[in-house]
This record gives structure tokens, sequence and C-alpha cells, in this order.
């Protein structure tokens, strides 16, 4: 194979454990985003505080020590995590805090209004929050959880540092194997780079379907 | 103030010494206010004297400190007990608060539905109605308030006028006995102010709802309602039709008040 497409098999192995560890992180930062940010929002204190603590826990600390955490401390306590699953389950947790931010300040930028009306109309909370809040929120929400997605995405390259033979691993690989340093991680950066387009357009494309008839967003 | 004890229906709505304050700021200080069936009440007064927050206390958007609204036969935020009153569960306040609708100043129209789910949302979810039954209501009142043909727009398509009567459909689609208007002309374009006066009068005049409206527009309270009450420090100062209000007012604070808002490049 001409360079530097012989250097492709090996890189797109690293990019397949990239695209792994961010989409398994990405479904936990939602749910996290979603369940925790909900939770922050809601009136009762038994809710709102177990949110409150693990949004400033985990906010708070850099990734890479969490992923470090869960990867060598927890074998020390009994609990030995494959390396992707570390991976995922620090990265997640750490967005997830952000995510869960993110939720609440969708939340409680929906105009007072709209909860005012909902309970005009005797919906419960729980309907309020479904029919009415929620979807407006979600609107809100949309393109900072897609900007939280993209650092996400360049996040994952540090499972690096537990060994999982993501796209910077390998490029470190063949950088020792090949010595060919300008097209390694010219590639490797243009294979990220194609990555954040390509988060970028699912998220413009959901904000589209979601946001059918409300020009301008949510008001 | 007429205190009609004749009457052997008892009145729709009775409030008894309500108290409301935010802060150190009192707001409503003992009122009392009885509302018949039918009734067609306007309410004016200066701003910050505690119109809006008297029909936010009906709806239940907010709580007061002291005092009874009883609504139908039935205490909005007490329950029964054992023969003494006590604070009410959500349920019972949520069951209560069916009998009143509310249409807002500024519509507050669910931007993220289409104008026939705004009005069939809740019908279907709180009165579990089924989506047809829902959409059919639905559009009976949107062709009623003269919006058949918008049925598929969203609110945001919408001129003021016709977001507002949307609102007045969306509130009406619940049925409640009683309706509250806060000022439902103020977030008017003034050309639509008329036309919107107008469309409430023959509503008032059409339907037997009974009525509760707040409004800066003397000409509008005059003619829509068949009693206007004036409030001014959380009191009410003069409850009377309003052709004793508008043209021979008993007190001096009544009079105060029309002169400073009626004499001014109004008429
Ligand atoms: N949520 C709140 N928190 C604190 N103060 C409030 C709140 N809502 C109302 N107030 C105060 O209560 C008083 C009465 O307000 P309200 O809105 O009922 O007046 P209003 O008669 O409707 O006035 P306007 O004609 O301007 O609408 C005002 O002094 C207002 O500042
Ligand atoms: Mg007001």
């Amino acid at each position: 194979m001409p360079q530097p497409l012989d250097l492709m098999p090996t890189l797109l192995q690293g990019l397949w454990v990239t695209v792994q560890v961010y989409l398994g992180a990405a479904v936990f930062v939602l749910v996290c985003g979603v369940v925790v940010g909900s939770m922050r929002s809601s009136r009762h204190r038994w809710l709102r505080w177990p949110a409150k603590g693990y949004i400033l826990g985990f906010r708070g600390v850099p990734a890479l020590v969490l992923l470090f955490w869960f990867y060598y401390v927890m074998p020390a306590i009994g609990l030995r995590l494959p390396a992707l699953a570390a991976g995922i389950l620090a990265l997640g947790l750490n967005f997830g805090a952000y995510a869960a931010e993110l939720v609440r300040g969708a939340i409680a930028a929906v105009p007072s209004g709209q909860t005012e009306a909902a309970i005009a109309l005797n919906m419960t909370p729980m309907q309020r929050m479904i029919r009415v809040i929620g979807p407006q929120a979600t609107l809100r929400a949309l393109p900072p959880m897609g900007s939280l997605n993209i650092e996400l995405m360049k996040n994952t390259a540090l499972v690096f540092f537990i060994g999982l033979h993501d796209l910077t691993f390998q490029g470190r690989i063949l950088q020792n194997d090949t010595q060919r340093t300008v097209q390694i991680f010219t590639l490797a950066l243009a294979m990220y780079f194609v990555l954040a387009l390509c988060i970028m357009a699912a998220s413009r494309g959901l904000e589209r379907v979601m946001g059918r008839g409300m020009q301008g967003g949510a008001r | 103030m007429n205190t009609n004890d004749s009457a052997t229906q008892q009145p729709l709505v009775q409030i008894r010494n309500l108290q409301k304050r935010f802060g150190d700021v009192v707001v409503l200080d003992g009122l009392n206010l009885d509302i018949e069936i039918g009734n067609h009440v306007a309410i004016i007064g200066r701003s910050g004297s505690g119109k809006s927050t008297l029909l936010r206390l009906l709806m239940t958007l907010e709580k007061p400190e002291a005092g009874t609204i009883c609504i139908d036969g039935e205490y909005l935020w007490h329950q029964q007990q054992n023969g003494q009153l006590v604070p009410a569960s959500l349920a019972h306040t949520r069951r209560v608060r069916g009998k009143v609708g509310m249409v807002f100043q500024h519509f507050n129209l669910f931007p993220h539905m289409r104008v026939l789910r705004n009005v069939a949302e809740a019908p279907r979810l709180v009165l579990g109605l089924s989506r047809r039954e829902a959409e059919a209501r639905a559009r009976e009142l949107l062709d009623r308030v003269g919006l058949s043909d918008k049925a598929d727009a969203w609110p945001q398509e919408l001129s003021g006028g016709q977001k507002q009567r949307v609102a007045i459909a969306r509130a009406m689609a619940m049925q409640p006995q009683i309706m509250l208007f806060d000022e439902v002309t103020s977030a008017l374009d003034p050309e639509l102010v008329g036309e919107a006066l107008q469309f409430l009068r023959e509503l008032a005049d059409e339907v037997s709802m009974t009525m509760l409206l707040v409004t800066h527009q003397m000409h509008f309270a005059e003619q829509i309602a068949d009693r206007v009450i004036f409030i001014d420090s959380g009191k009410i100062v003069e409850d009377d039709e309003p052709a004793v209000i508008f043209h021979h007012p008993r007190q001096q604070g009544t009079r105060e008040f029309l002169n400073a808002v009626l004499s001014p490049a109004d008429d």
C-alpha cells in the first residue's frame, strides 16, 4: 500500500475503540444528565441534595485522575474493571456532572409562565414535566449538549493512559515502529476532526427535527 | 359593600379574611369577597394594589398566609376533618382547582405544540378524554373563537389577538366554573385592543360563565361587568354596579383613582 494509506488499518482499529468509548460514555452522560439534572430541579430536598452532591463531586475532579482511580484503585478494593469499562465509567461520570448542570439550566430557563399555564390547566407535576417543561428544556439543552459531546469525544484520548488501544495509542505505536510522525498524527487529527463533524451534524439534525415550528428557539 | 344574604344559593366563590404577604410587603390584608354564579366582576385599582395576586391566589399559583377561599362549597387550601379546617392535601387542592380557569396576560401558550394540541392536551391528560373527544372539543372551541382555520398553526405564527383567543379556548376546554382574566389586553398592540374587547364582551354575553377580570380599561370594565370592585391597600374599597362606581362613586379613594386614570387624554 502506498504511503500514508498503509497506516490506515492500524489507525482505524484505534478509531473503532475511540468510537466505542465515546458512544458508551455518551449514553452514560445523557442518562446522568437527564436523571440528575431533573433531580437537581426537583422541589424535594431528598432528590435535590444527592444530585447536588454528585454534580459537586464529579465536576470538581480531573477526568484523568478519575480514570486512574477506576482502573488502579478499584481492584485494590476488590473490583477489577476492564479498561474499556473503566474509561466509559470515568468519562461518563465526569461529563455526566456537566450534562446534569446543563439540563438543570435548561429546565430553569423555561419561562415560569409555562409552569403556571400548566398548573392552571390542572396538570400534575409529572405531567407538567413530561408534557410542558421537558420538551422545551430539551430544545434548549440540545446545542450545549452537542458541544459537550464534542468535548467528551476529544477527552476519550485520555484512555490512552490506561493502555486502551484507542486512536491516540495506535498513533504512538506506529510512531515507534515507523517514525513517520507527521503522517501519523496528521491522519489521527483528521480522524478526530471527522468524528467531531459527525457529532455536530447529528446535533444540528436533532435540533432541526425537534424544533419544528419553534422558529428562533423556545420562547 | 352589598351583602345579599337573602340569596338561597350560596355564592360560587367565598373569600374570607384573605391575607397575602411577600416578605414585608402586605399585598392582601384581610380581603373578603363573594362572587355569585354568572357574575362578571371587573377588578380595578392602582398598579401594585394586589389585583394579579388575588387572581393568582384563586388559581393556586400563590398560597395565602391566612384566610380561606371557598369555591363551589369546597375550600381551596383547606379540608374539613372532624369539623376542623386543616391544610388541604395536594389531591384536594387539585380537585378544587379544576373549577377555576385562567387566561394569562401574556397568554403562555405552549410553543412546542400546535394550536389544536394546545387546546386538546389538558382535556386529554387531566380530564381523561380520548384523543378524538379532546380534539373534537378543541375544534369546536376554536370554531367558537373564530380560529378554526388555525388549528394546525404554531402559536408563534399567530397575532397577539389570535393567541389570546387560543388561550381563551384552552381555558374553556377544561370547562371551569369561573374564569380569571388578568389584563387580557395589555399585551396586545393598540390597534387590536378594541377588537379583543369586543370579542370578550360577546363572549361574556354569550356564555353564562362566571368571570373575574382585572383590567386597566375603564370603558371595558363598564361595558363587560355587572359588578366592579375597586381594590386599594389590600382591601376592597368599593364594590358596586359599574354605573355607580364610574358615575357616582361613594368612596373618596375610588373618586381619586378614577380622576387620576380617566382625566388625561382618555375619551
Ligand atoms: N412574587 C413576588 N415576590 C415579591 N413581591 C411580589 C411578587 N408578586 C407581587 N409582588 C408585589 O405585590 C404587590 C402586588 O402585586 P400585583 O402584581 O398583585 O399588583 P397588581 O395590582 O396586579 O398591579 P398591576 O396593575 O401593575 O398589574 C406589588 O407590590 C408587587 O411588587
Ligand atoms: Mg397585575
